[in-house]
């Protein structure tokens, strides 16, 4: 449930950057310091705590924030989650007006978000992160989770080594439920192209759509025959030609589980590059001007070696 | 243990009653009984949200006991199933609360507990949504002014269908119509479990200039009580995997 413009009015007069927050049941404190941004139901600030910084959302919405704290917490319990941030405190607050809220803090993600990062960084980073946002979403749906909202804004890029992680997991739902929370453009209900039902092949549709969005920031919207609209659009966009065959199979739901997707993804980086080592020996290659092949073929070198530091570093 | 059912009333409407018994005491008599009224008051593009002509919006859904929601149409999907999925929130919430009182005494509600007790009781709550038997009554304003919008409305409940049929639990719909042609409200679609077939049959045209809404309501509220509709439910349950067939 949003918030409405009395309730954003309300947070904002009581929670300002400079004021010092104390939980009422575990008693820590946190200086607020400047707000990160808002969400549905609240407002994300960075604070600081015993000399540290963390982030810590708001909110009066008392029953959904415990319910996103709930999701935070199973997703702490899976082994090596690195996935989502860190929980770090759960507590209530009230205001010295007397209004009652409820907040968490959880580990502070310093990171570019993804769409600025490819187009500074190039489209080499696209296969890249498809991996790296694969492997993540296979382990969550491993562990009987759905990402559900997945989108753009959700997806930070984390430096050293660059590593895309979510930020927001208020619509993480336990596999075989109802979508917790969504957002049109990557909603395959929306698109009349398969359930609201939380199943992995949901997530791999929302992840086709964030790799569309980044070519067409401005979005668009559901025109009469959605299936071969999507199509057009991901045949519209020259970067994502060599995916162009997986991303429509995830518009489908042709894919079960994001493994199948990601075993495919790589067998097309793989041709790709061997198709970039028979083509460029020989003198024929210098009187033609560098094919699209050729330069795929180098990006799928990079992607490779990009994917295999960023396992490293796990 | 056999689960119950929700019973709620989804009013969409753009303006405030102008005929018959007052609305608001009409939903609250409905709450009392057990039914739960959300209401989503449309916004012309012009309109602001601080208008007055739909404060009896927010009056409706206080009394009868669920949400209610001012929006412009182009979000009017969203918000339809938002408000719907809160509502059965805040009814479980309100039963929980009530056993709760009862375990600690009054005045003591979900809220009052520590975090990590409230997180745990949450999880109750969310089970109970996702696998609760639902009715929804959808009561559509068909008076003039709705015209431009009714291309919206059935999209959003066509889009509602889609949102609770992804749930554990089971669903029914039906759709209503006020001011009728010569009742108060004038059936679209009698009980069903899923709202994409609507298409053809939804309404293109107004009805009328009045706004009954306090009539509407408690028409509504009557076909509730209807034994037929158990009888529905009870014949599933004797015959599982009816609607798999």
């Amino acid at each position: 449930m949003k918030m409405n413009n009395q309730e954003w009015k309300k947070l904002n007069n009581d929670v300002r950057p400079g004021i010092k927050l104390r939980g009422k049941w575990h008693g820590k404190t946190y200086l607020i310091q400047k707000k990160l941004g808002a969400g549905a139901i609240g407002v994300v600030y960075l604070c600081e705590y015993n000399g540290k910084q963390a982030a810590l959302k708001i909110s009066d919405k008392r029953s959904s924030m415990t319910v996103e704290v709930n999701v935070l917490k199973s997703l702490g319990k899976v082994q090596g989650n690195r996935l989502g941030p860190y929980l770090l405190d759960v507590d209530d607050w009230i205001s010295p007006q007397g209004s009652r809220y409820s907040f968490y803090v959880m580990e502070y993600l310093k990171g570019e978000p993804l769409i600025t990062y490819i187009q500074r960084r190039g489209e080499a980073w696209i296969g890249v992160f498809m991996l790296q946002l694969l492997d993540a979403l296979q382990e969550l749906h491993q562990n009987g989770w759905v990402f559900g909202d997945l989108k753009v804004e959700n997806l930070l890029v984390v430096s050293s080594p660059p590593k895309v992680r979510w930020v927001d997991v208020g619509g993480t739902t336990q596999i075989g439920r109802a979508i917790k929370e969504y957002t049109e453009f990557y909603d395959r209900g929306y698109w009349g192209l398969g359930s609201r039902k939380a199943e992995p092949s949901y997530d791999l549709f929302a992840f086709a759509m964030v790799f569309l969005q980044i070519y067409y920031p401005n979005k668009f919207v559901k025109e009469a025959s959605p299936q071969k609209q999507l199509f057009r659009k991901i045949d519209g966009v020259k970067a994502l030609s060599p995916y162009r065959a997986i991303l429509k199979k995830a518009i489908i739901s042709n894919y079960d589980t994001s493994e199948q997707m990601k075993k495919e993804l790589l067998q097309v980086i793989y041709k790709l590059q061997r198709k970039n080592i028979q083509s460029t020996p020989g003198p024929v290659h210098q009187t033609h001007p560098p094919s699209v092949f050729v330069n795929i073929g180098g990006i799928s070198i990079l992607v490779i070696i990009y994917y295999v530091i960023s396992l490293l570093f796990q | 243990m056999r689960k119950g059912t929700l019973k709620q009333i989804l009013l969409i409407t753009d303006g405030c009653s102008n005929q018959g018994e007052d609305p608001v005491a009409v939903a609250s008599l409905a709450h009392q009984q057990g039914i739960t009224i959300n209401v989503i008051g449309i916004l012309d593009d012009d309109h602001s949200e601080q208008d007055e002509s739909l404060k009896e919006v927010e009056d409706i859904a206080l009394s009868g006991g669920g949400v209610s929601q001012l929006v412009y149409k182009q979000a009017l999907s969203q918000t339809v199933q938002s408000v719907t999925k809160q509502a059965m929130t805040q009814t479980m919430q309100g039963f929980v609360n009530r056993e709760l009182e009862q375990i600690l005494g009054k005045g003591q509600s979900l809220e009052d507990l520590e975090p990590e007790k409230r997180g745990e009781i949450m999880e109750v709550v969310e089970d109970m949504g996702e696998t609760c038997d639902l009715e929804v009554l959808v009561l559509v304003d068909t008076s003039a002014s709705m015209y431009d919008k009714l291309p919206t409305v059935k999209e959003a409940l066509m889009d509602l269908s889609i949102s609770l049929n992804a749930r554990i639990g089971r669903n029914r719909f039906a759709i209503y119509r006020f001011p009728g042609k010569r009742k108060q409200i004038e059936k679209i679609l009698d009980w069903s479990p899923a709202l994409d077939t609507i298409s053809s049959i939804f309404p293109k045209l107004t009805s009328g200039g009045v706004t009954p809404t306090g009539p509407a309501i408690r028409e509504a509220m009557y076909l509730f009580s209807k034994k037929s509709l158990r009888r529905s439910f009870k014949y599933e349950d004797e015959q599982p995997g009816m609607e798999e067939a």
